[in-house]
């Protein structure tokens, strides 16, 4: 086996991680040795394909760097590039941004509730099988996930790498009839959500209280989106702009996804940690739906990502609703662009967690270089001390498939962008 | 062509390799008709459903991602070998995806300049098509694919006819729906004179130019739909872009996109 090294990378990667992976274990008598998640996804190398490219060209080319969270990449893109061009779109299409996002967390989270993580907390191997016992559970899942992906659908015609959002505003604006029917579902949509986060704080999850940092934008009046500023519950508050001041990628001989670190140390992002930094930033209602949960927030423990998630798809059904209420047809759907010479940054809030772009962009707006760092590469470090937490917490005398079970189980809780991966975890304990 | 006979249900398989995911959604978005579709054909092996089986023989397999690893070009020969009738899915599968730009450049000096311990990471310098590894039975084009382009083939294979494949151009499809022409009315660079259709001609009734992620139309007149571009005012760089994009691997696209960055040097 190839010796782990820690190599300072030379030129960032963005890695995608969404397929194979494996899981590796060796202990030596009561000791966890090496724990290692490891992703062998081939590499796009998008970096590389963005360098020469028009800044229009940039959103519909990063949306395939994932088929699960386009959105997310076309909004981490275009407001890097609207910061450095100076274009203020104005406020419809800010807001028709947040709902467009609100679509996004809706369908992603659903998706993982109910297609990935819930099987395995109700003992099933997939939710085909869990529909059959639990069918109203998995239809409320996929209404819901329908629910967000038809948002999409309204602002990007279609729910996988939408067509919908360029650099200054939207291509389009979306008539008022098919406003108001997205309105109505979404009203209808509000007690089953939280309904949804009832179920879910009432799962029979592991207590497994760790120590870690997490790490999400804040921004002063909202739950973080599009905007804001980076934060830890460490006490970091830095701007989006001095992000590589204080994470650091780096190359594992196990992953061909790099290990982003804050200031050396593994971190947390994604719905658990912006619910621990922004629970004064929620609507008293799943503020409430929160508190009522019997749950300590900010929670220490991360299988309670779930309860997260669903708050987050509550939230979302509440916000978007809010936003399209009062919908207006806005004079214009863009903003013009008028590009300049300079470095391109932002950050946003992607369903798995916070996505950082930057861009370096010549004079007639074309990148030169990119960075982008995605969720999953900032959770892999803490994906991988979890795994060493749980295992010594469970103890070495179970199974192998029983910590399998509870290591696919820790894996999946993140849900990575490995997420189909982790259905097939290659485990492997070498017991000395 | 073979045809699938059910004796009790079809076995089905779904099989990545590199790629966005986005195509597998193609079925895990379809809500409650997942459901009806796992009860007309068994989903042996998929893994993001949860079913974890790749090596079990199937009646139709479906693949989404390009071949791009030692390893997946071993993967994808035991996939051909254990399945009756493939189905390639999404610009990845048919046409090696985004990601085959690399094939254009110097794919190790990519990897270099993205890893900092390149020899770590198992990448050949090309991404290519499922076809240009295997026989595939039917290819179904788009950037991704999209729900009913699946479901017509699946429904196509259970009644043992052969799958309805687009040829056409978008513009045909914007004809039929009534839209208006995006590039004669607004001179906007659309690509759909030269794109095969079964998106629904989504970016047109968007008012915007399609970026032709469904990649080439049966007979696509490049060379004519340059000059028109050039008409526009874009730089043969940029026409070069145009063709050299989501399906920059599918032959008409490649040899049109080349020959405009060429004329720029």
């Amino acid at each position: 086996m190839t010796e782990q090294r820690n190599i300072d990378i030379r030129v960032p990667v963005l890695a995608r991680v969404e397929g194979e992976g494996a899981l590796e274990i060796r202990t030596q008598g009561q000791d966890v040795t090496a724990v290692r998640l490891r992703i062998f996804e081939p590499p796009r190398l998008f970096e590389k394909i963005l360098e020469g490219r028009d800044h229009g060209e940039v959103p519909d080319l990063v949306a395939r760097i994932c088929g699960i969270c386009p959105v997310a990449y076309q909004m981490s893109a275009v407001h890097a590039f609207e910061r450095l061009f100076g274009v203020d779109p104005g406020s419809w299409v800010r807001d028709m941004r947040r709902v467009l996002y609100c679509g996004e967390w809706m369908q992603s989270h659903a998706l993982h509730i109910h297609l990935l993580a819930a099987p395995d907390l109700l003992g099933y191997d997939n939710a085909i099988a869990m529909a059959r016992d639990h069918p109203d559970i998995v239809r409320r899942g996929l209404l819901l996930q329908a629910l967000g992906n038809d948002i999409i659908r309204l602002f990007g015609a279609r729910s996988v790498h939408p067509v919908g959002v360029r650099v200054g505003g939207f291509h389009h604006v979306p008539a008022r009839s098919d406003v108001t029917e997205i309105y109505t579902r979404l009203s209808a949509a509000i007690p089953d959500t939280e309904a949804l986060v009832r179920w879910a704080a009432a799962l029979d999850l592991p207590a497994a209280e760790q120590r870690f940092v997490s790490v999400s934008l804040r921004h002063t009046a909202e739950y973080p989106m599009n905007a804001g500023r980076l934060a830890s519950s460490a006490g970091l508050d830095a701007g989006i702009d001095e992000f590589e001041s204080h994470f650091s990628e780096q190359q594992v001989a196990h992953s061909t996804a790099l290990y982003c670190l804050l200031n050396g140390q593994p971190y947390l992002v994604g719905p658990l940690a912006r619910v621990n930094l922004n629970l004064e930033r929620l609507p008293a209602a799943v503020r409430a739906a929160l508190d009522e949960s019997g749950i300590v927030w900010p929670s220490r423990n991360p299988f309670h990502a779930i309860v997260a998630r669903a708050a987050e798809i509550y939230y979302a059904v509440l916000e978007a609703a809010r936003i399209l209420k009062d919908y207006r047809i806005p004079e214009a759907a863009h903003a013009a662009v008028v590009p300049r010479a300079g470095v391109a940054i932002a950050g946003t809030e992607a369903p798995r967690g916070m996505l950082w772009h930057r861009y370096d962009v010549q004079e007639d707006g074309r990148v030169v270089r990119a960075r982008i760092v995605p969720p999953t590469s900032q959770n892999q470090a803490r994906i991988e001390a979890d795994l060493r937490q749980s295992l010594e917490a469970l103890g070495l005398d179970r199974s192998d498939d029983e910590l399998r079970r509870r290591c696919e189980m820790v894996i999946r809780s993140y849900d990575p962008c490995i997420s189909c991966a982790t259905h097939f975890l290659d485990l492997r304990v070498e017991r000395c | 062509m073979s045809t699938v006979v059910a004796k009790d249900r079809p076995r089905a398989a779904v099989h990545k390799f590199a790629s966005c995911d986005g195509c597998q959604l193609a079925l895990l978005n379809l809500g409650e008709d997942l459901l009806l579709l796992s009860s007309l054909v068994e989903f042996v092996h998929f893994a993001e459903a949860g079913q974890v089986n790749p090596e079990a023989p199937v009646d139709i397999a479906f693949v989404e991602g390009s071949i791009s690893t030692a390893k997946d070009v071993e993967r994808i020969q035991r996939v051909r070998a254990r399945s009756r009738f493939l189905v390639a899915i999404g610009a990845c599968a048919t046409a090696g995806g985004l990601q085959a730009l690399r094939n254009l450049a110097d794919g190790q000096a990519w990897i270099a300049d993205v890893y900092a311990s390149p020899d770590y990471v198992d990448s050949l310098q090309s991404s290519t098509a499922v076809a240009q590894h295997v026989k595939v039975d039917l290819e179904l084009w788009g950037c991704p694919v999209n729900s009913r382009q699946l479901i017509a083939a699946v429904r196509a294979l259970l009644f043992g006819v052969a799958p309805f494949e687009e040829h056409d151009k978008v513009c045909l499809e914007c004809k039929r729906a009534q839209v208006v022409c995006v590039m004669v009315a607004h001179g906007l660079p659309c690509m759909g004179p030269v794109t095969r259709t079964g998106c629904g001609a989504l970016c047109p009734s968007f008012g915007r130019d399609c970026y032709a992620c469904y990649g080439p139309a049966e007979n696509p007149n490049t060379e004519v739909l340059g000059r028109r571009l050039e008409g526009l005012g874009l730089a043969p760089a940029a026409i070069g872009r145009c063709f050299l994009s989501i399906n920059n691997g599918a032959p008409p696209f490649t040899e049109a996109g080349l020959r405009r960055v060429h004329e720029h040097d």
